[in-house]
């Protein structure tokens, strides 16, 4: 026995039946303990709330023109000011926020499907199907995937469909390292006693995965999915700002911020509110995304003092590994997007 | 052993070659660089427009296919990398651009690394004390601000400073301004304008990296091997730092090495934003010129750098690792 | 005045449910060069006493008592003070030796540092030649130049030797062992435990020895605790504690475990159920559950340790009614209804499996950061045998030695390298993809690892029910056969909705059973079937293995590295060394009359519970490591470590390294051997 193994006695007989705490308890209950979590969730339902129902009460609507006011720093009629051209500046952060958080999600969650099928496809069924998937990864890890975007946006749909392109090509764009890391993990359970038991029980491949492998590393495409939302938030505010991504009249926090960053630092007031929201947004995502993280993870220091020292050895199966090189791949130690700065999507591991 | 790496050499060429093929036909299918003449007062011939598109190889009067194989075939035998639709030459801008680049971008990173490793190590050993949750909120802060918000915002303290001082002592547009003339003023000025995007990315890199090696340390911390050290006698501290530090150092490694060299490209939004005239911004201008040929470079060249950092990766871990160097 | 006392140590930690109470006052004396072991189930707060002697548990861990070095008070000392105390005084040597010495330093360097620690005098020559010397101690082969070498680069029981040179370094009063052999094979565990006593008769250290294998508490302890739920329920000399225990819960351990040294035919008896929960304990002795001797009395308090004999205690509220009985008389083995199959002689049975000559290589890769071919491995080289309908045949050998390849091959029922597998009577090379699915009904495994044997996201029920929906059985008909299963295998049928993780490890076992015989195969295929489980619960599984395969006419092929179980369950048995057979036959003329000398060997290396047997013995310790299956020896592949092969002739020397002995008849019975000096021993 060993004492990183005693809080972990509870769950031992079934017939004995004390105060058991189930698995979905137990991560919720880490997971409130997280205060910063619990904040951070806390401001996702909040913001989401105020995108839905903020525009019934402003008064303004995100095109409207206050011909009279331009450039007014926050009063009365503009809460928080207007720009050149009379736009409110409110309602312009509340659409452009709704936008931002709108194109995050459908990119997180494409990219978080996409990841899942390569990486569990390629590990499981290896030969030619992994030889071929691992190839295309490192193709795309050599692109820099921020350019090639930047290309599509600008020669590609204008107008206001654009943020569907974007949202699109960001989660094409984004299921590398991921789909990394949902591999080894696959690789790990692949040779798991369960899943060769269903295999010699004559389950075929794809139902195994479905029922065996993806379950199985379900808590990590959660995580992968949180902390993706908060990665295609960054890229898309990122494009916009350089002009590559959401296009006039649409608006996105990135074009907001870019708008406000040619009238610093007379006019703070256009690049302060929607940088403000963005970085809290942001940082709301990430928290949860962290918190998450550490309540599903049964190593994870973070999850509470209780307990003690972190256990080793099993149960990490559902922690993205960080990378040391895997085999003659490219590039695991970070992401690869080569014209992003390691604070946006896809870069950086952690 | 030589095989293997002419083998793996071999497969990045290719690699390396398809993806700015990619990028080349993509680009000339999407983008349309007669446009950077359009709206032009007084309006440019079109005739004039078209020589100057066969010219540099952009005409849509040649086909596509014809257009690649003139490409590859300048690229193959004189390593001209083609011009811009306004007939700038692409190799000389990516020559300058590159060692902007690299001036801003080594020190960047490696000051970050430095910080960000000392401040992940120290946390660590300190989890849950105030210093260690200070520090963990910040860092946090800093990786949800966007370089972008993070370089104006400093624009911002930086004109506040330079009206209170009544000098302008940071600068924060371009990489050299008006020289004084008193001796290294050249320096002086160009360490100036380094200053404000250097602390940009010592930030970003700084808190990605404690982050990172914050958990590695963690990890560490609890190992078996740890235990061991203890058991024989080492006080906590040494222990931590002989045995679990070095280890949790390995991957931290290879990361750093991968960074360095994406970092080449990596800096668009800071030095878009202090106008620096390094390869990131390049990238987007090509994208917002029509620069067909300029995009096609860029990617060559981000693939070089992502290219470089895997195997730069690949020999830290292996000196840092004698698992690896030995195995 | 005694060199280590501890006196009511109790350590207690947080946890999400709750208080866990390791440790709830244990007391004992240690003298100088005594051995004393300390053995218990997984969670019986042996390690966690180790550690608190240490002062190595984190600080969020009470702990309260008293344990006294010479006269000195250690609980409450200072990191500095106890930094001073331990790898000088108290050394400690770990259970798992892969991830206790750090991966980046060379060995001698880390033996060095502790010599430097606590001798800041000595140069840093001097403490390299010490540790070399050290080195050599413990049968490092070359150890000037092994000592540059890095952890990985060593074998376990290697690496083991280098924790022990370690713990030696400072001649310590005391040396912890904490399960020193666990993670070890049979024949180095044998190599590793001759070095641990080697290092204390080296240093005249006192040892606490933490195991759960009672044969090598036999061998090796002076005095014995024995822990249960964190708790000592009885301590005494070994003499005592092995043949007048007095506790149930030691009179069920020693009795449940088989026999190595005699078959008896007879089911095991049983020590039921699981240790408790130590969060929530109720009052009483927390045993009761699991007693047969339980009375209402020992329900309401805790039982003291009490005076049993000179220097014996034990914890029990009925130890008059206990003491003199018989094991068998309070745990009675369960009834077995045999076989009518019994009766039918061997050579009239069918055949169900047969491999012939069946070949399995690998390529052997190397290199961490690229991945080289640099040899191949003969998993599987050359193998002949067949199981008879009702039979368990029984693989036994080192790791590496193929027992696992060859289940994996016979599992994938495909066309092997070379050779044949024929199940039932039909060659797997000429199977269709359907076909081949059709006889995945008749082959199933059951694995080693009960919490990933199952996966722990689906009930039980669907567990159970999924190999007869794939294989489509109707729905009405699914939930039939799985309560059905769930009888079979001693479950309840309340236990179908709950998850794995609701299960003991035991449990999860049964769990991993009944899947496997839910569409009733003919052949169940067992990797280590019991080895994961503690002591107590593995009798239970292995009753409940002979009790199908009388019932269901099963045919076993079972691979386990504790031969004594494998003597106990198996008909007939195979033992493999490098990829081939090199003997066969009939259990009990192998094991009574082994004639080849890796059987011998394998079989004295095996500690039997029984002191004064065990003290008896002429063990036979193989020299160093496993030859690398990419490069065995030529001719006799375990030419390299034969005990036998210096005492032949030069000549016959020749043969054994040149030649490669074929299995041959040996006697009259069932029994086969590959050696050219076939001879028998005893090595009871």
């Amino acid at each position: 026995m060993d004492i990183m193994e005693l809080d972990l006695l509870p769950i031992e007989d079934a017939d004995q039946a004390p105060k058991r705490i189930g698995r979905a308890r137990l991560t919720l209950r880490r997971f409130l303990r997280n205060k910063l979590a619990v904040f951070g969730l806390c401001g996702i339902v909040l913001l989401i709330l105020i995108a839905i129902f903020g525009p019934m009460l402003t008064g303004w609507s995100f095109d409207d023109r206050d011909k009279l006011s331009p450039l007014k720093p926050p009063n009365s009629s503009h809460w928080l000011g207007t720009t050149q051209v009379g736009r409110d500046m409110l309602a312009l952060t509340l659409r452009g926020m709704s936008r931002s958080l709108i194109i995050g999600f459908a990119a997180a969650t494409l990219s978080t499907l996409l990841s899942s099928v390569v990486g569990t496809a390629s590990a499981y069924f290896g030969g030619w199907v992994e030889r071929v998937l691992l190839w295309i990864t490192d193709l795309m890890l050599v692109i820099p995937t921020m350019l090639i975007i930047g290309v599509l946006m600008r020669g590609g749909v204008s107008g206001d469909l654009a943020w569907v392109l974007l949202a699109l090509l960001l989660g094409l764009f984004g299921w590398m390292t991921t789909g990394r890391v949902v591999r080894s993990l696959t690789l790990s359970l692949k040779n798991r006693e369960y899943v060769l038991a269903a295999k010699y029980m004559g389950l075929p491949a794809w139902r195994i995965i479905l029922r065996h492998i993806l379950p199985n590393i379900s808590s990590l495409m959660i995580v992968d999915l949180t902390l993706g939302v908060g990665y295609a938030v960054l890229g898309e505010t990122g494009l916009s700002f350089l002009g590559l991504g959401v296009q006039a009249p649409d608006v996105s926090l990135g074009t907001l911020i870019s708008e406000g960053a040619v009238l610093v630092p007379t006019y703070n007031w256009v690049f302060l509110a929607p940088s403000v929201v963005l970085v809290f947004l942001v940082f709301c995502i990430n928290s949860v995304g962290d918190g998450v993280r550490d309540a599903l993870d049964p190593s994870s220091q973070s999850g509470g003092v209780v307990g003690g020292k972190p256990r080793r050895g099993k149960g990490r199966e559902d922690v993205p590994a960080k990378g040391t090189g895997l085999p003659g791949g490219i590039g695991q130690a970070g992401g690869a997007t080569t014209m992003s700065e390691d604070n946006t999507p896809q870069g950086g591991a952690q | 052993m030589s095989g293997y790496i002419i083998r793996r050499v071999l497969n990045y060429v290719v690699l390396l070659f398809i993806a700015c093929s990619f990028a080349y036909l993509l680009a000339s299918s999407f983008l349309n660089p007669y446009s950077v003449y359009f709206g032009r007062q007084p309006p440019v011939d079109p005739d004039v427009i078209e020589n100057i598109m066969r010219g540099c190889n952009l005409s849509h009067e040649v086909s596509l296919w014809e257009r690649y194989t003139t490409w590859l075939t300048k690229i193959f035998t004189e390593w001209d990398w083609g011009c811009s639709p306004l007939r700038v030459s692409v190799n000389e801008q990516i020559g300058v651009r590159m060692w902007v680049s690299l001036r801003l971008v080594l020190i960047g990173t490696l000051g970050g690394v430095i910080v960000g490793v000392l401040v992940g190590a120290w946390t660590a050993t300190r989890q849950y004390r105030v210093s260690d949750r200070v520090y963990t909120g910040l860092s946090l802060l800093v990786i949800c601000t966007p370089s972008f918000v993070l370089g104006i915002v400093l624009q911002i303290l930086a004109i506040k400073a330079n009206d209170a001082m009544g000098v302008r002592f940071f600068e924060f547009v371009g990489e050299k301004g008006v020289v004084g003339d008193y001796p290294l003023a050249e320096l002086v000025d160009r360490l100036q304008h380094l200053l404000l995007p250097t602390i940009v990315l010592v930030l970003l890199t700084a808190a990605s990296l404690s982050r990172i090696q914050r958990n590695l340390m963690l990890d560490s911390l609890g190992a078996d091997y740890v235990r061991t050290a203890r058991a024989k006698g080492l006080p906590k501290s040494q222990a931590v730092m002989k045995h679990a530090l070095r280890t949790a150092l390995i991957p931290t490694g290879t990361y750093v090495a991968f960074t360095v060299a994406t970092m080449f490209t990596g800096a668009t939004y800071t030095e878009r934003v202090f106008s620096f005239p390094g390869m990131g911004q390049y990238a987007v201008q090509t994208i917002l010129a029509m620069d067909v040929n300029g995009i096609a470079a860029t990617t060559a060249f981000a693939g070089v750098c992502v290219v470089c950092g895997a195997i730069l990766s690949d020999i830290v871990v292996a000196i840092l690792d004698p698992r690896v160097r030995l195995g | 005045m005694s060199l280590l006392s501890v006196r009511d140590l109790n350590v207690t930690f947080p946890s999400e449910a709750g208080d866990v109470l390791a440790v709830r006052g244990i007391s004992f004396d240690l003298e100088r060069g005594r051995t004393m072991a300390l053995v218990g189930e997984s969670g019986s707060g042996k390690s966690v006493t180790s550690l608190a002697i240490m002062g190595l548990h984190p600080d969020l861990v009470t702990i309260s008592g008293s344990i006294t070095l010479d006269g000195e008070e250690l609980l409450g000392k200072s990191d500095a003070e106890m930094s001073k105390i331990r790898g000088n005084r108290i050394a400690m040597v770990f259970q798992d030796p892969l991830s206790a010495l750090t991966p980046v330093y060379p060995v001698g360097n880390q033996i060095v540092e502790t010599i430097l620690i606590h001798n800041p005098g000595t140069t840093k020559r001097d403490a390299w030649n010490r540790a070399v010397e050290l080195l050599t101690i413990v049968g490092i082969p070359d150890a000037a130049e092994r000592a540059r070498a890095f952890p990985f680069e060593f074998s376990g029981g290697m690496r083991q030797r280098v924790m022990i040179a370690m713990a030696m370094a400072n001649q310590p009063d005391i040396i912890i062992a904490d399960e020193p052999t666990t993670a070890l094979d049979v024949t180095i565990q044998a190599q590793v435990l001759e070095v641990l006593q080697r290092a204390q008769a080296e240093t005249g250290a006192a040892m606490i020895l933490i195991t759960h294998d009672l044969g090598v508490v036999a061998g090796y302890a002076d005095e014995v605790t024995v822990m249960y739920a964190g708790r000592p329920v009885e301590q005494g000399t070994i003499g005592d504690v092995f043949y007048h225990p007095a506790m149930p819960y030691t009179i069920g351990l020693l009795g449940t475990v088989p026999r190595l040294d005699h078959k008896s035919g007879d089911p095991l008896p049983m020590l039921e159920g699981n240790p408790p929960d130590v969060v929530h304990l109720p009052p009483g002795c927390p045993f009761v559950p699991r007693c047969p001797m339980a009375a209402p009395q020992c329900e309401q308090v805790e039982p003291e340790l009490t005076a049993v004999g000179e220097g014996h205690t034990a914890a029990c509220v009925r130890l008059s009614d206990v003491v003199g009985r018989a094991h068998t008389e309070i745990f009675r083995p369960p009834p077995l209804e045999r076989t009518s199959l019994a009766a039918v002689p061997r050579a009239d049975r069918d055949t169900v499996l047969e491999l012939a000559g069946l070949h399995k290589h690998f390529p052997l890769l190397k290199g961490a950061l690229y991945r080289r071919q640099v040899g191949v491995v003969k998993a599987v080289d050359g193998i002949d045998l067949d199981v008879k309908v009702g039979e368990t045949l029984g693989l036994v050998g080192e790791s590496g030695s193929g027992k696992s390849t060859t289940l994996l091959e016979i599992l994938e029922l495909l066309k092997p390298q070379r050779g044949r597998i024929m199940v039932l009577g039909r060659d797997t090379a000429a199977l269709t993809k359907a076909e081949r699915r059709a006889m995945r009904k008749d082959v199933q495994v059951v694995f080693q690892d009960p919490m990933a044997a199952v996966d722990p996201r689906m009930p039980v029920f669907d567990i159970i029910a999924e190999p007869l929906q794939e294989f489509g059985w109707k729905k009405a008909e699914v939930e039939a056969r799985v309560f059905e299963l769930l009888g079979l295998v001693g479950l309840r049928p309340e236990h179908a909705d709950r998850f794995p993780q609701h299960f003991s490890g035991g449990q999860r076992q049964r769990i991993g059973i009944a899947r496997a015989l839910a569409l009733s195969p003919s052949v169940l295929v067992l990797d280590e079937p019991v080895s994961a489980l503690d002591v107590s619960i593995q009798a239970g599984v292995i009753n409940l293995l002979e009790a199908l395969q009388h019932k269901l006419h099963l045919s076993y092929v079972i691979v386990a590295h504790d031969l004594a179980v494998i003597r106990h369950i198996s008909d007939r048995v195979a033992v493999m060394y490098l990829g081939s057979i090199v003997e066969i036959g009939d259990v009990n003329t192998v094991y009574d009359t082994p004639v080849h000398p890796y059987t011998q060997a394998l079989i004295s290396a095996i500690p039997i519970p029984d002191p004064d047997v065990e003290r008896a013995r002429q063990r036979i310790v193989l020299e160093g490591d496993l030859p690398s299956p990419s490069d065995p020896p030529t001719g006799c592949k375990f030419s390299s470590r034969c005990p036998k092969l210096a005492l032949l002739a030069p000549a016959q020397q020749v043969q054994c390294q040149a030649e490669a002995p074929a299995l041959e008849q040996i006697g009259e019975g069932d029994h086969q051997a590959a050696c050219h000096f076939a001879e028998v021993l005893k090595v009871f």
